[in-house]
């Protein structure tokens, strides 16, 4: 379960200037095997949401539960293996530039010390899911926008994460592929996974009509 | 599907090369060599040098001709008499003229006679008491007035002192070694750092702990470290060999090994700088990686 009680959130910029306030007063709670969209026009705040979902930013005010767990509270150590519970799809992909498609994959579960055997069965499967199992031995570089948006979908959910955050992940695929990956997400979502998606795709929210959270000038505007 | 090489996930094959890193610590593993076959030589040199000049017992006796105090024969006679029965002096010999005559001719030209000087006969012999040659000089004194007895206790002390100056400098040198190889190790992580900032950061954020990234960095560090000071402690080798080999009249062949002619001290302690240069460079990668993890939430 995700739980957020009064959080605010600001970017220091360094020197004399004031620090930029991303997040106001943001309260919300999204129970175990949930879903929520994340909506909100650009700048309104999603992405620093997301950040401090997947623990990349501290709140400068307010209280975050993630997965059972007080954000606030944890040790480095635990804060490593809270995010390994945790599959992220950033909206800039962060694929590893030297590894190709399956490593980058494999990634996750490596760094989860699962046995090869497992790393293979499980990589090939999420591979043949996104529709790139013809694609194992390619490099970022070597792979299309959406090419490479699915190899970090596959990467953030190939170990079963109890939290799945995608910032934008239909971003770069056609009406076809974004199908596709939402029955991926949904079969997920139905295996216990709670889900937050932040998109800017409204036919996609209409089509799928989760609950949502709106977000406008860094404060909740809609919950439900 | 093949078996998969888990392989290098962060990229450092790249952002720590193995050309100028290596290179570096190969060079310090180079000065490192020398700087420890010169200490080792200059102990063992010294050591050698101590016990001979220390125990080196030289006794002058003016006018060795003339009657003893006891009017019982020479005083060459009376002093050599009290030499032969003191158990702490052994080899005593003493000086042909001929010597006598080498020894002052830089003072005194090739013919000391000559000049009509009355030389003292010297006697040369090993000092084995461990106590002063006091109460031998007061023997002497009583049966030949004048005597000298003089040991090398006063070169040995100034040898010790010089050894101990030379083996300071080595150790300041190897401190610097040290100082400039966990520099190159900490510079070369940093740069790494700054190369794959957005990789680690990528991996940081998908659970990676701390010691998983900084361990992988050291493992890097600790092989190229390994393999450049190898490099350099083999191309010391010979160095060192031809500098033993300079050296060999004053350290003597039993100091020496059979293998390149070096001390086996030396040959022992060899093999030290390559893992004390993997163990600079994993240390120094797991702590500058450590640092600059902070800086990450």
């Amino acid at each position: 379960m995700v739980r957020f009680d009064d959080v605010w959130l600001r970017y220091r910029h360094g020197g004399r200037a004031p620090a930029a306030e991303a997040l106001r007063g943001i309260s919300f709670e999204i129970e175990e095997g949930g879903f929520r969209w994340l909506t909100g026009p650009s700048g309104a705040g999603k992405t620093s949401l997301l950040k401090l979902i997947y623990l990349a930013e501290h709140p400068a005010r307010g209280r975050i539960e993630i997965l059972g767990t007080r954000a606030a509270r944890v040790t480095r150590r635990e804060a490593a293996l809270l995010r390994r519970r945790i599959g992220v799809v950033y909206q800039d992909f962060r694929l590893l530039p030297q590894l190709d498609a399956y490593d980058n994959v494999a990634l996750p579960m490596r760094l989860a010390r699962r046995s090869e055997a497992q790393v293979e069965a499980d990589v090939s499967e999420i591979l043949r899911w996104v529709g790139l199992a013809h694609r194992l031995h390619a490099r970022p570089d070597e792979l299309s926008g959406g090419e490479q948006q699915r190899i970090a979908i596959a990467r953030a959910v190939v170990a079963r994460p109890k939290l799945l955050v995608a910032d934008e992940p239909t971003g770069n695929l056609d009406d076809e592929q974004a199908k596709r990956l939402m029955l991926l997400i949904m079969a997920l979502n139905k295996l216990g996974t709670t889900v937050i998606v932040a998109t800017h795709n409204t036919a996609l929210v209409e089509h799928y009509p989760f609950p949502r959270l709106g977000l406008e000038h860094g404060r909740l505007v809609y919950d439900g | 599907m093949m078996a998969r090489r888990r392989g290098d996930l962060l990229g450092l094959r790249a952002a720590l090369s193995d050309r100028l890193l290596p290179v570096l610590v190969g060079a310090m593993s180079f000065l490192a060599a020398l700087t420890l076959g010169g200490a080792l030589a200059c102990s063992s040199l010294a050591t050698s040098w101590q016990g001979d000049t220390a125990s080196a017992l030289t006794i002058q006796v003016p006018q060795p001709n003339d009657p003893d105090a006891a009017n019982d024969g020479t005083r060459l006679a009376a002093v050599q008499r009290i030499l032969s029965v003191d158990h702490d002096v052994q080899n005593a010999t003493v000086l042909s003229q001929a010597k006598i005559n080498k020894l002052i001719a830089p003072w005194l030209g090739s013919d000391a006679a000559a000049l009509g000087l009355a030389l003292p006969a010297v006697i040369t012999a090993q000092w084995r008491g461990v106590s002063g040659t006091s109460t031998l000089a007061a023997q002497l004194q009583a049966v030949s007035p004048g005597t000298l007895v003089k040991t090398g206790a006063l070169w040995a002390e100034r040898v010790a002192t010089l050894t101990t100056s030379l083996q300071a400098c080595a150790l300041a040198v190897l401190f610097i070694v040290v100082l400039v190889a966990t520099s190159v190790v900490a510079v070369a992580t940093r740069s790494g750092l700054a190369q794959l900032h957005e990789t680690i950061e990528t991996v940081h954020g998908l659970g990676a702990l701390d010691s998983d990234i900084a361990g992988r960095f050291a493992a890097r560090a600790i092989w190229l470290g390994l393999g450049g000071s190898l490099g350099g402690t083999l191309l010391a080798l010979p160095v060192l060999t031809w500098l033993a080999w300079l050296a060999a009249p004053f350290a003597g062949p039993v100091r020496l090994s059979g293998y390149f002619n070096l001390p086996p001290t030396l040959l022992a302690t060899l093999p030290l700088l390559p893992a004390s240069a993997a163990l600079i460079g994993g240390v120094t990668a797991q702590l500058t990686v450590r640092g600059w993890l902070r800086r990450l939430p």
